[in-house]
């Protein structure tokens, strides 16, 4: 299968200059590889990094050693050395990314919230709000808020809201946090539903989920971050 | 992959005041749709650089490279003034944080509008009138206002006034310092939700100013941080609040709880 994502020798830790500069090791040398119609499964302990190495990947943090090459629109782009505004075009059109919590838009609906990507990413008006409708009322989110903007929706709708975002745009590369955390079992299959079906039409998919059940039936293999940690020299 | 040329090509700009510096060495690319936030401290040459680059402070050392709707490469300090001015009037437009600086408080909203497509060489007066009408309804100000001088507006409709007065006409690029700046809370969402629309439906290059790091990362793709003059960190506007480098962002980062 085609390869859409390859890692290569990153390693990340933090500097924070305002605590005396205290260092905090992540983990090093992390090498793999993602193609197309697989969805690998993040794994490790809580503060292992999986959440770091996922923003990497979305250039949110910075990578200080290693490449991170991605397939844009046929070419190999390292995104760590790649200009600022190369990265948002590899982000409006093949790499989609749903965080843990939705970043909400003052005044902005949650129709157009979600419409959004898919207009960037040059879909028709009308069909990027059809396309947004559908999803809205795949995840549950009654019709009657769809004109709110998502401020003073409840986390479990922030979050079905942040989900219907990532998959209004049929992006080659999907990388979803703990995209079933804090959801029913509904909405849970819901979205077990959509990453199928993400999969089925080609999408490469890195997530990450602390529900064991979710990642048995979505993932087809798994990467245990843990593994990578920094080893102290004592 | 499409290679794209910069609009506007900065390249070690240094502004003194006397002895003092405004600013030192400062290079930066901006390329067209894009928009580039500049943040740091009070005093830190946000404003003087913003003032080079839109070619009002002359610099002591540096160039400015600007790429005309002819494609052509024009460096902004070496052209005639009467040039310069042209470029000003029908390619750039400046926002000012204080309205006041930005409109003509005597005479009426339509004609603060209108003025500016005088400029650009509108002669039909009917024409003038139905586009500054349109334009007060984009910036949410009703239409029976347009006789009004701004005089009688509230602080944030003068400045969704000069914004008006500033977009009308077209321009490729748009330069604002504070922009939000002395509006109360409420006031500047409304302005920032509004500027953010025109800003991605007109398809806008743009640099602004805050000190605001909301502001920031709701407006602006890219981000550059000054400190004392000196651009410290630049880089994608999220990649530069999430994961800061520099000690001096870090700090700016740190003292504001939530961004
Ligand atoms: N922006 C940041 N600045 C400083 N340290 C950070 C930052 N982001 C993450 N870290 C640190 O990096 C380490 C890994 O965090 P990360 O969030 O990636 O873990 P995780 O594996 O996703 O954990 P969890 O399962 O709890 O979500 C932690 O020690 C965390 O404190
Ligand atoms: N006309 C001037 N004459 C002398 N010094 C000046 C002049 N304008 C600015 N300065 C100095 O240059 C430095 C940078 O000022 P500038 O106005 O660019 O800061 P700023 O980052 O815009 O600050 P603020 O956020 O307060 O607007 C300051 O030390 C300031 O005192
Ligand atoms: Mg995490
Ligand atoms: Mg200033």
């Amino acid at each position: 299968m085609t390869e859409i994502l390859r890692v290569e020798n990153i390693s990340k830790s933090f500097t924070l200059h305002v605590q005396q500069q205290a260092v905090i090791p992540v983990f090093e040398d992390i090498n793999l590889a993602l193609s197309a119609g697989d969805c690998l499964a993040l794994t490790g302990a809580s503060g292992a990094g999986k959440s770091t190495f996922m923003r990497m990947v979305y250039a949110n943090y910075v990578c200080q050693s290693g490449q991170i090459n991605v397939r844009h629109q046929g070419d190999w782009i390292d995104v760590v050395s790649a200009a600022p505004h190369t990265i948002l075009d590899i982000r409006r059109v093949t790499m989609g990314y749903v965080s843990q919590f939705l970043r909400v838009i003052p005044r902005v609906s949650t129709l157009d919230v979600v419409a959004e990507p898919a207009k960037m990413a040059g879909m028709e008006v009308e069909e990027a709000a059809e396309k947004a409708k559908s999803l809205l009322h795949r995840l549950n989110i009654p019709e009657a808020l769809w004109s709110l903007s998502p401020l003073t929706f409840s986390g479990g709708e922030q979050q079905r809201v942040n989900i219907a975002r990532g998959f209004v745009t049929d992006y080659p590369l999907l990388l979803l946090d703990e995209p079933t955390a804090s959801l029913d079992a509904a909405n849970k299959a819901v979205v077990l539903d959509l990453i199928d079906e993400a999969k089925a039409r080609g999408a490469a998919v890195l997530g990450i989920f602390h529900d064991h059940e979710a990642r048995e039936r979505v993932c087809t293999s798994e990467f245990d971050i843990s593994e990578f940690r920094v080893k102290s020299d004592g | 992959m499409t290679t794209r040329m910069p609009l506007i090509s900065v390249e070690d700009l240094t502004v003194t005041y006397g002895d003092r510096i405004g600013c030192n060495g400062v290079s930066f690319d901006l390329f067209p749709g894009e928009v580039l936030g500049i943040v740091g401290e009070s005093g830190s040459g946000k404003s003087t650089l913003l003032n080079a680059v839109s070619g009002q402070l002359e610099p002591a050392v540096g160039q400015i490279h600007y790429r005309t709707r002819l494609n052509e490469t024009a460096d902004i300090y070496r052209m005639s003034e009467p040039e310069r001015r042209f470029l000003m009037r029908t390619d750039w437009a400046f926002v000012h944080q204080n309205p006041r600086d930005g409109l003509r408080m005597g005479v009426s909203a339509g004609a603060n509008i209108g003025e500016r497509l005088m400029g650009v060489g509108w002669r039909h007066y009917g024409e003038i009138r139905s586009t500054a009408l349109s334009w007060l309804g984009k910036v949410e100000i009703f239409e029976d206002r347009v006789d009004d001088p701004p005089t009688t507006f509230s602080g944030g409709m003068q400045q969704r006034l000069q914004i008006a007065r500033n977009l009308v006409s077209g321009p490729r690029l748009v330069f604002m310092d504070e922009p939000t700046g002395g509006l109360d809370v409420s006031v500047q969402a409304r302005l920032l939700d509004l500027l953010r629309g025109l800003v991605s439906d007109l398809g806008l290059s743009a640099i602004i100013v805050t000190h605001d790091l909301a502001v920031a990362r709701l407006l602006s793709h890219r981000l550059m941080v000054m400190q004392g003059g000196e651009v410290v960190e630049s880089g994608l506007t999220d990649q530069v609040l999430d994961d800061p480098q520099h000690p001096y962002t870090q700090l700016l980062v740190s003292s504001i709880l939530q961004v």
